[in-house]
């Protein structure tokens, strides 16, 4: 389903591939890390994010709660790329946990990690 | 065969920590039963922006799912403020979010938006100092 949507430069690239590279600290490995990355998605409001993300987008954000957890399962994001440092507070790092939602983190900022995302994919 | 699946869900008040919950059981129950994935992310966002809104603008509320073979419906029932003005609500970027909501990435006053680009049928009922009861309906897709 997801490879249709890859043109032909495009590489694929699962959330293990990603994971591989070493650029970014994992805070969750999740269940789904076989699954192919779309796109790279930023944004920090939780809506605009639940009605315009790509599905198997890595999503870049600056908030790290329990939400945007919900979103990106519900969203079916590929997973969650924590931008400048942020973290994920203790029960959220449970739930991503109990949930297999792929949270990864970087000092970056938003930009520069999806940028580094979009590189790979059009390597 | 034309029988309906009824969920009932209880969405308490000010769980964040929760919020979310109902939108993801039953976005797995309708995946486990091998429906269309287009109508299932429907489901899952138009429903999480509705329960969502239950948590933050009302005092929790329930919420009411039938399945039958055309359609998912959604009853979605608080007895929060209401809304004065429902047309006002619906515009995309209007908001009452309160700041602590706000810094958790709520508040950009698109979930009523969502939740009318995801269903296909969107109703809301609202008396100010009552509540607001929002029925939702999405087609099955084969
Ligand atoms: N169940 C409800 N009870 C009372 N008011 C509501 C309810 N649902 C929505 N509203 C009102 O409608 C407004 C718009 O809702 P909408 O979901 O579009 O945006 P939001 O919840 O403020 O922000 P977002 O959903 O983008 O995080 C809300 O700010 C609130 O004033
Ligand atoms: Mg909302």
């Amino acid at each position: 389903m997801v490879s249709e949507s890859l043109t032909l430069h495009q590489q694929a690239m699962t959330i293990t591939d990603l994971i591989q590279k070493g650029d970014f600290k994992i805070l969750n490995e999740g269940n789904n890390t076989h699954n192919r990355i779309t796109v790279p998605y930023c944004c920090d409001l939780l809506s605009i994010a639940m009605g315009k993300m790509p599905a198997g987008s890595a999503w870049v954000t600056v908030m790290g709660n329990m939400n945007t957890l919900a979103v990106a399962a519900l969203a079916e994001a590929a997973c969650i790329i924590l931008a400048e440092g942020t973290d994920l507070d203790e029960p959220s790092k449970n739930k991503a946990k109990e949930q297999g939602i792929t949270v990864l983190k970087t000092e970056l900022p938003i930009f520069d990690a999806a940028l580094m995302v979009y590189q790979y994919l059009n390597a | 065969m034309s029988d309906k699946i009824k969920v009932f869900y209880e969405v308490p008040a000010d769980d964040f920590t929760r919020a979310g919950e109902a939108s993801s059981n039953l976005k797995s129950m309708l995946k486990k039963m091998g429906m269309n994935p287009e109508t299932v992310r429907k489901v899952a966002i138009a429903m999480y922006e509705g329960e969502i809104n239950m948590v933050i603008h009302a005092s929790g509320g329930t919420i009411d799912v039938t399945v039958s073979q055309e359609e998912i419906e959604m009853v979605l029932k608080d007895q929060g403020p209401g809304i004065a003005d429902i047309e006002m609500a619906m515009r995309a970027g209007y908001s009452t979010a309160p700041d602590k909501v706000r810094s958790l990435g709520f508040g950009a006053g698109m979930g009523l938006p969502n939740m009318k680009k995801y269903s296909d049928e969107l109703k809301i009922e609202s008396q100010v100092g009552i509540g607001t009861t929002v029925t939702m309906k999405v087609k099955i897709q084969c």
